[in-house]
């Protein structure tokens, strides 16, 4: 007999002896289910009212850091999620508590690692692979979804009590009055941060009003800067390989000799004005003056501009405005881009800032492609 | 958010406080404090800060409060102008 995942004893042959050259393998698990793998984050099931609810671990493993290492440099993104439905964490039992989640792996996984010292079910949504906040917009984390979620769980086979924890981030797409009426089931907001639940649970579902607070500290700013340097790679090749062209084009047509010199400095300007956006932009956001964030852009990149003259050593007026101006724009343009990932900026401030930034920024890039394109025939 | 202020006077967030029943969601659910109950009534004490994400008025039991709720996503805005521009429809593809 061995112990399997369920610690059901299974029938096991007494002549365990190599045969066909290797070693057998163990006898199925009774969790096994046709088609199926389990999950390597699940240790074990849970037998319920409603049927095998899998058990989650809280530590997370290589793979999960790796997964999220590949998630935050802005690869495979698309489809780093969890199957939705009822899982676990400890030894929940009838009147354990209910915490909802969104099944972007990512989530999942500060969800658990939050949970070493609970015994509580996690009811996970169908957020499509997204976050809580960004699918509470899009109604995907929401009233319809989990109303259908509580249904094809059988969560009230499940537990006794009638008390769903929705992280409070969720309430732009959950409607507590909706699910109560259709459902039975309470919503109690709990805090933003998943590492305030134990303490929210041990303070009987009470959030002091921290936990209810957004923040936005330096570690959060700069670890989505490479998200958003990993989606301007495409623009960027795309422009770099067609400036390659421009910058060769003078009154001789076109020569390499002084297209490479000229792309070079080019490359080097549009290059310090996005990193400017993406990494000075969120780094220095509290300081930085100005509501607008294109501003904000702008401010940074001078000094970084200036740099970029600087080094190449160029005097030559259209040259140096031309690149200023690219450096500018490039800067300016990715941090107007960086209100999407802030927890404050409202969609009316939003569009209010790109009336005035779009067309700025669209002149700038006119101004310095003409100068650019000009320049050898000026000099 | 101390520090993190965006434009001032745009969010389209209305209190009813004649609607009102006071019963705080909108107070529990907001993550910049917008709200506050004052003698059995919900208030807006920092229209400002409202990003104008819905949750209040996606949980108010009595529609005492409105907001147009979208994402302040300049990527989200780019897409919409351009599917605006071209008279088209579609899925726009955002965070």
């Amino acid at each position: 007999m061995t112990q399997n995942l369920l610690n059901i004893p299974v029938f096991q042959p007494e002549d365990d002896s190599p045969c066909c050259g290797s070693s057998v393998a163990p006898p199925a698990d009774v969790s096994e289910r046709a088609g199926y793998t389990i999950c390597r984050f699940v240790d074990g099931f849970v037998d319920t009212g409603a049927g095998l609810v899998p058990r989650v671990a809280t530590h997370l493993t290589w793979r999960d850091r790796i997964g999220a290492a590949k998630v935050r440099l802005g690869a495979w993104r698309d489809s780093y999620l969890v199957s939705p439905g009822l899982y676990c964490v400890g030894d929940p039992g009838q009147e354990s508590p209910v915490l909802v989640t969104a099944n972007y792996k990512l989530t999942f996984d500060s969800l658990r690692r939050e949970l070493s010292t609970q015994d509580v079910w996690i009811l996970v949504l169908d957020t499509r692979g997204v976050n809580v906040w960004c699918a509470s917009a899009h109604k995907t984390f929401g009233t319809d979804e989990l109303l259908q979620r509580i249904e094809t769980s059988e969560l009230g086979k499940v537990v006794n009590h009638r008390r769903l924890i929705v992280p409070q981030l969720g309430a732009s797409g959950v409607d507590a009055q909706a699910i109560k009426s259709a459902s039975d089931f309470e919503v109690v907001w709990g805090p933003i941060r998943a590492g305030d639940i134990p303490q929210f649970l041990a303070d009987a579902n009470k959030a002091d009003a921290a936990m209810r607070k957004l923040t936005f500290t330096l570690a959060e700013r700069l670890v989505l800067a490479p998200v958003e340097l990993a989606m301007t790679i495409k623009p960027t090749l795309l422009i770099l390989v067609v400036m390659l062209v421009v910058s060769g084009l003078g009154p001789g047509f076109f020569s390499l000799g002084v297209a490479w010199p000229r792309w070079l400095f080019f490359a080097t300007a549009l290059l310090v004005g996005l990193l400017s956006g993406v990494v000075l932009v969120p780094a220095l956001l509290p300081w930085l003056p100005f509501r607008a964030f294109y501003l904000k852009g702008i401010l940074v990149a001078l000094p970084t501009a200036a740099g970029v003259i600087f080094w190449f050593g160029s005097s030559f007026w259209p040259e140096v405005v031309a690149q200023v101006l690219i450096c500018l724009t490039a800067s300016s343009y990715l941090a107007m881009n960086f209100t999407g990932a802030t927890p404050y900026a409202s969609p009316s401030g939003v569009e209010k800032e790109m009336r005035r930034a779009i067309p700025a920024q669209i002149v700038m890039t006119l101004v310095a492609v003409a100068l650019w394109v000009a320049n050898p025939f000026l000099g | 958010m101390k520090g993190f202020r965006y434009i001032d006077g745009v969010a389209t967030l209305a209190l009813n406080e004649d609607v009102c029943i006071g019963c705080g969601n909108c107070g529990t659910v907001c993550p910049h404090s917008v709200f506050t109950l004052v003698s059995g009534k919900a208030r807006i004490v920092d229209h400002d800060g409202c990003m104008e994400c819905g949750a209040c008025a996606n949980n108010c039991p009595v529609t005492a409060i409105a907001v147009t709720p979208g994402v302040g996503c300049a990527s989200y805005v780019i897409q919409k102008w351009w599917m605006d521009l071209r008279g088209k429809e579609g899925p726009i593809t955002c965070c």
